[in-house]
C-alpha cells in the first residue's frame, strides 16, 4: 500500500532575537490510509511540533523547516496561498486539547460546522446546515438537530470535543491529525472519544497521528508507535512490540516507571535526571547523560535509527548492536 | 513518645494511634452564583454536600474523581482556605476554629498543602530557600534556624542546597519546582500533607521519581497523606485506603484493595474500567458509561449518579442512598440497602 504521508529528516528550528530552539532534528517516518501511527513524549520532546508542521501551522517568521513531508506526492513544506489553504481542512485537518478554546464563542456550532463546509465545498446555506447535522450524528451526538443551535459553552467537554471532531472531518479529510485531544477529558469521557475516534477511523479509511504523552492512550488507539525524544524519533515500532520488547532505553524506562496495576509496594524505576536543553544542534546521543547503558560510542556521533527486527527502528548503537 | 524522638520540633502524637489524625463531619460548600437581578445569587453549586471523612494516623487515604465532584473543595475545606457552611473539623483530638479547640493558624501549622501547578503556588521574587524558610520564619523560628532548616530540607527532596539556594523559581524545572513546593509544605514539620493533584502536571518520567521520594519521605518524617489525583493508578500505587467522589458525594470508601479489586458502586466499576487499557490485545471494547458528569449546579434528585446508571430505578430518584457499610468498603447504592425498594437489593 502506498504512503499517504511521508516525513523525511525534518527539521524545525525556531529563531527568536535571544535564542534558536533545535525542536525538530531530523525525523521520518510514513503513514499509511487507514493506519494510526501514535507519538508519545513528554512535554518538550517535539511531538506537537512535528504535528504541527504537516500543516505549516507555525509562525513562518520564525520557524525554519528543512526536510520534507508530502502527502499523496504534493511536498507541504514548499506549499503557501491557495495550495496551503486547500490542504488545510480539505486534505488534513486537526483536533486540538482544548476545544473550548478551538472553538469560536459567538458562534453556534451549527454556523461554525457549516461555514467551513461552505467555504471548501461552495454548498448552500441550507446543504452545509445538512451536512452540519449529519456530522453531529456521525460523532453520536444525541438530538444533533437541536445541538447545532448551541453556543460552545452551553455543551460539556465531552460534546464540545465531539463537535470539534465533527469539524475536523467536515471536508472528507485524508489525514487526521490529533494533538492530545483527550487530556482535557475526564476519566469517563476520555474512553468514549477514544473509542469514536477508533470508529471513525476505520469507517472512513483515515490516516490517523495521535500525539499524546498518555502511554495506556497510545496503546488504545494506535497501529504504530513512535517515542520521541529531545527532538528525535528514538523508536518506533507496532503497538505490540513497543509494549512488549521496547528497546530504547528511554522507551523502556518511560514505560517502566508510568505506574499501572499491580505495581503497589514497588519502587518505581525513574529516569533520572531531564531532558536536555534544546539550544544545540545534538553532537551525541541525546538520552546518553541519563543512561545507564552509556558507551564511549554513544558520545562519538548521533545514533542513526536503525533496524532491529521486523519493521522496528531504534535509535540507540548499544541497543542495535 | 517516640513521634516527638522522630520528629524533632513537631508536635506530638495526642490521641494515640487509634484516634483519627483529622475527622470532619458534615462538612458542607455551597457557591452561591451572582446571576439575578443585582447580583443576587439564584442558583449555587453543590461542592460539598455532607461530607464525613476520617484521615488515621499514618495512613495515605487516595481522593479519586472527575473535574467538578469537589475534591479539590474538600482539600481546600480541610485546611480552612474556605470556610465550610456547615460541619467541623478535628485534628487529633482538638476541634477547629471553636471555643476550646486550636485556632486555624495551629491547624495549618499541623497540616500543610502541596498544589498542582508548581510554578504558580511559588513567590517567583524569592530565591527558593527564602520561600522554604518563610513559613518557620513566620512562625517565630530564627532566621539563621529557618535558613538552615530550609537547606536541610532541600537536600531531602534532592535538591543539593549549595546548587539550588539561591535560585528563583523560574531557574528550575517542573519537575524540581515541585520539589522545592514539597519541601516548603514540610517546613512547618507537618503531620498531615494534602497533595492536591501534586504529580499530575509532570511528566511520567519526573512523576516516578517525585512518587518514590513522596513513599520515602513518609516513612522518614511519619507523615499522613491526603492524596488527590484523577490519576486512578497513581492513587492505587500510593493510597492505604480510596474515597471515590461523585458531584460532591462519596459514593464508595474502603481500603484501596477492596475498591480496586471488588468495588461495588456502578460508578467506581465504571471509573476503573474507563482506564486505557495497557495491553494491545486487550484493548477497550465499549465505554462502560456514556455522557459527561452532569453540572454540580443542579445535581440529580435522590443518587446524583443515577443519571448516567445502567441500573437507575424508581427509588433511586426518590431517595439519597445513605453511605452504607458493605464488608470491606461503606458504599452509597440502594443496590447495597437491603430493602431499599431497588430491584437488585436484598429483601429487609
Amino acid at each position: 500500500m502506498s504512503n499517504l504521508l511521508s516525513v523525511k529528516d525534518l527539521q524545525v528550528t525556531f529563531v527568536t532575537p535571544d535564542r534558536t530552539i533545535h525542536a525538530v532534528n531530523g525525523v521520518s517516518f510514513d503513514v499509511k490510509r487507514g493506519e494510526t501511527l501514535g507519538i508519545l513524549g513528554e512535554s518538550g520532546s517535539g511531538k506537537s511540533v512535528t504535528l504541527r508542521s504537516i500543516l505549516k501551522l507555525h509562525p513562518a517568521h520564525r520557524t525554519k523547516w528543512s526536510g520534507s513531508i508530502t502527502l499523496e506526492g504534493d511536498e507541504i513544506l514548499t506549499m503557501g496561498g491557495r495550495d496551503l489553504a486547500n490542504l488545510r481542512g480539505n486534505r488534513v485537518s486537526m483536533i486540538f486539547q482544548e476545544p473550548a478554546t478551538a472553538f469560536d464563542p459567538v458562534f453556534t456550532i451549527g454556523q461554525q460546522i457549516s461555514e467551513t463546509v461552505r467555504r471548501h465545498t461552495g454548498k448552500s446555506d441550507a446543504d452545509a446546515m445538512k451536512r452540519a447535522k449529519d456530522l453531529l450524528e456521525m460523532v453520536r451526538i444525541p438530538s444533533p438537530a437541536q445541538r447545532l443551535k448551541a453556543y460552545p459553552h452551553e455543551m460539556s467537554g465531552g460534546m464540545r470535543q465531539r463537535a470539534m471532531i465533527a469539524l475536523a472531518l467536515s471536508c472528507n479529510p485524508s489525514l487526521l491529525l490529533a494533538d492530545e485531544p483527550t487530556t482535557a477529558l475526564d476519566a469517563t469521557v476520555q474512553i468514549q472519544v477514544l473509542l469514536l475516534i477508533r470508529e471513525l477511523q476505520r469507517e472512513l479509511d483515515l490516516g490517523v497521528i495521535f500525539v499524546t504523552h498518555d502511554i495506556g492512550v497510545a496503546v488504545e488507539v494506535s497501529d504504530r508507535i513512535g517515542v520521541m525524544y529531545a527532538g528525535k524519533l528514538v523508536e518506533l515500532a507496532g503497538v505490540e512490540q513497543m509494549v512488549d520488547t521496547p528497546k530504547h532505553p528511554y522507551s523502556r524506562g518511560l514505560l517502566a516507571s508510568t505506574v499501572h496495576d499491580g505495581m503497589r509496594g514497588q519502587r518505581l524505576e525513574a529516569i533520572p535526571g531531564a531532558p536536555p536543553d534544546l539550544g544545540e544542534v545534538p553532537t551525541a546521543c541525546s538520552f546518553a547523560p541519563r543512561c545507564k547503558f552509556v558507551e564511549p560510542k554513544c558520545l562519538s556521533a548521533p545514533p542513526p535509527l536503525a533496524p532491529v527486527g521486523d519493521s522496528h527502528l531504534v535509535r540507540c548503537v548499544v541497543a542495535a548492536a | 513518645m517516640d513521634t516527638i524522638i522522630r520528629k524533632p520540633g513537631g508536635t506530638p502524637d495526642r490521641g494515640g494511634p487509634a484516634q483519627p489524625l483529622l475527622l470532619a463531619t458534615g462538612l458542607r460548600k455551597h457557591f452561591p452564583i451572582p446571576g439575578g437581578i443585582l447580583g443576587r445569587a439564584t442558583k449555587v453549586v453543590r461542592a460539598v454536600d455532607d461530607l464525613t471523612l476520617s484521615v488515621a494516623k499514618g495512613e495515605t487515604l487516595g481522593v479519586v474523581g472527575e473535574s467538578g465532584c469537589g475534591k479539590s473543595t474538600v482539600a481546600r475545606l480541610l485546611i480552612r482556605l474556605i470556610k465550610p457552611d456547615l460541619g467541623s473539623v478535628v485534628l487529633d483530638g482538638d476541634p477547629v476554629d471553636e471555643p476550646h479547640g486550636i485556632t486555624v493558624n495551629e491547624l495549618r501549622r499541623q497540616v500543610q498543602m502541596v498544589f498542582q501547578d508548581s510554578y504558580a503556588s511559588l513567590n517567583p521574587r524569592l530565591t527558593i530557600v527564602e520561600t522554604i524558610a518563610f513559613a518557620p520564619k513566620a512562625h517565630g523560628l530564627p532566621a539563621a534556624d529557618a535558613k538552615e532548616r530550609s537547606r536541610d530540607l532541600l537536600a531531602k527532596v534532592g535538591l543539593e542546597p549549595n546548587t539550588f539556594a539561591e535560585r528563583y523559581p523560574h531557574e528550575l524545572s517542573g519537575g524540581q519546582r515541585q520539589r522545592v513546593n514539597i519541601a516548603r509544605a514540610l517546613a512547618l514539620r507537618p503531620r498531615l500533607v494534602i497533595l492536591d493533584e501534586a504529580v499530575s502536571a509532570l511528566d511520567k518520567s519526573v512523576e516516578a521519581q517525585v512518587l518514590n521520594m513522596l513513599v520515602d519521605l513518609k516513612s522518614e518524617l511519619d507523615l499522613t497523606y491526603l492524596f488527590i489525583s484523577h490519576d486512578l493508578n497513581v492513587v492505587q500505587y500510593l493510597s492505604d485506603r480510596v474515597m471515590v467522589m461523585y458531584l460532591g458525594k462519596i459514593v464508595e470508601i474502603g481500603k484501596v484493595e477492596a475498591i480496586y479489586g471488588n468495588p461495588q458502586h456502578p460508578y467506581t466499576r465504571a471509573l476503573l474500567s474507563a482506564r486505557p487499557s495497557m495491553d494491545p490485545r486487550k484493548r477497550t471494547q465499549e465505554a462502560p458509561i456514556q455522557g459527561d458528569p452532569p453540572n454540580p449546579i443542579d445535581p440529580p434528585s435522590g443518587c446524583r449518579f443515577r443519571t448516567r446508571c445502567p441500573f437507575a430505578e424508581d427509588v433511586c430518584a426518590q431517595i439519597e442512598p445513605p453511605l452504607a457499610d458493605a464488608g470491606e468498603q461503606a458504599v452509597a447504592c440502594h443496590m447495597r440497602v437491603a430493602g431499599s425498594g431497588h430491584s437488585k437489593a436484598a429483601r429487609a
